[in-house]
């Protein structure tokens, strides 16, 4: 019993200063965005390896999200008789919640673990103490300029998820199920509010772009500096990515579109 | 550092390419593309009921549309509901003496606004009101009613 409660202590204090510590790392992380942008060559490598290199798997996984939700959609409208909201349905689910959502998911599971094992490995093999022996900051020298690149990408990568699965969706419901092309886009166009959807889908998409970066540039950093470490880094990373997606998305949802 | 060129020009396609699928989002799935700015005016019908119309609801002339609800408010007086509906500006000859009904599309589908033209040779203006006025059709009290009848009837 005694133990258990020590145990539970420590947990406890040792949670805690680990955000303490990842609240200090930001800090100093946005502090060091200002050095950036002197030197746009820094973010733009650090854009290629996070945005570029990401775009082939959200373009396709856009693409087949879109597609299933037209076959979908299709199938459950067509009981109804009201196919021709397909377009409505596709564009309001991806719009609003599939494209930040699966993106920020597939973001996390695809720059935010590579973010986690570069910064981890470099601490393991001491580039980062080395760095700091040759008075070069590496929280401004290498984390900032990836935190500002998973940040911008991540909304650029929402839009074309949700873009490319309408595409999708199109392709689907109007080329091969027959739903009539002008009711198609005509409801979407008449449903869906710029303000109202697509823009509150982009500043979801911010956050989960400024959260996914954080959590995994902190736990590359956190990582404790052997093999082990820097894999169970990874692994948390993605954890705890597609966890705090998943949580702010309904609190995120909530103050948008609910009533509470 | 080295520094080499197809990184830029891809980095340049990643953000052109995000930045059009947003331009694409606003134009074609949204209603920007379709908006009218302030290129419209203001006129108000006070209902006895206005059942389920929405704010954004559609207005329109022989089905075709012309402006949307703008606002819907209840008459603290009367305890009639106020329906505002902004009217786009090239539909400037509607009669004053028109009526308009709400009606809903299809048995299940969204209430609107059918203004019918009157035979008037003023034209509405801005802030005027319509007088002939018919409210929204309940299906619950429609339905409630032909019950009534109906057990009145054996």
């Amino acid at each position: 019993m005694f133990q258990f409660l020590q145990n539970l202590g420590k947990t406890t204090r040792s949670s805690f200063a680990k955000l303490g510590r990842a609240s200090f790392f930001l800090s100093h992380t946005l502090t060091g965005i200002s050095d950036v942008v002197p030197r746009p060559n820094l973010l733009i490598k650090q854009v290629y390896s996070v945005g570029v290199l990401s775009f082939l798997i959200i373009t396709i996984s856009g693409l087949f999200v879109g597609m299933v939700l037209g076959l979908q959609g299709f199938n459950i409208l067509s009981d109804f008789g009201a196919e021709e909201s397909l377009g409505v349905m596709v564009a309001a689910s991806l719009v609003r919640e599939l494209g930040p959502v699966v993106s920020a998911l597939l973001f996390a599971g695809r720059a935010g673990s590579a973010l986690t094992a570069e910064i981890g490995l470099m601490k393991a093999t001491e580039q980062l103490s080395g760095m700091e022996m040759m008075a070069v900051d590496p929280i401004k020298r290498i984390i900032s300029p990836r935190f500002l690149a998973g940040f911008l990408s991540m909304p650029l990568l929402a839009a074309l998820f949700s873009a490319i699965g309408i595409m999708g969706g199109h392709v689907v419901g109007v080329g091969m199920l027959g739903v009539d092309d002008g009711a198609f886009w005509a409801q979407m166009q008449a449903s869906i509010d710029f303000q109202e959807d697509i823009m509150n889908g982009i500043l979801k998409s911010v956050v989960f772009g400024f959260v996914v970066s954080w959590i995994a540039l902190f736990e590359g950093y956190d990582a404790i500096p052997t093999s082990e470490g820097v894999s169970r880094a990874t692994t948390r990373t993605v954890v705890n990515s597609a966890f705090s997606v998943l949580a702010l998305d309904f609190i995120l949802t909530a103050l948008m579109f609910g009533d509470i | 550092m080295q520094h080499s060129k197809t990184q830029d020009t891809l980095v340049g396609f990643f953000v052109a390419s995000g930045v059009a699928a947003l331009f694409y989002m606003a134009l074609q799935v949204s209603n920007l593309g379709s908006y009218t700015g302030d290129d419209s005016y203001t006129v108000i019908a006070h209902f006895q009921n206005s059942g389920g119309l929405k704010v954004k609801s559609p207005v329109s002339v022989a089905g075709v549309r012309i402006g949307r609800v703008s606002a819907i408010r209840l008459d603290k007086d009367s305890h009639e509901s106020i329906v505002e509906m902004r009217i786009e500006s090239q539909y400037n000859n509607l009669p004053s003496d028109s009526g308009v009904s709400i009606y809903t599309a299809g048995l299940l589908g969204e209430q609107y606004v059918s203004l019918d033209p009157g035979s008037s040779d003023e034209y509405l203006k801005d802030k005027s009101t319509i007088d002939i006025t018919s409210s929204a059709i309940v299906l619950e009290e429609m339905i409630g009613k032909f019950m009534l009848n109906k057990a009145e009837g054996k």
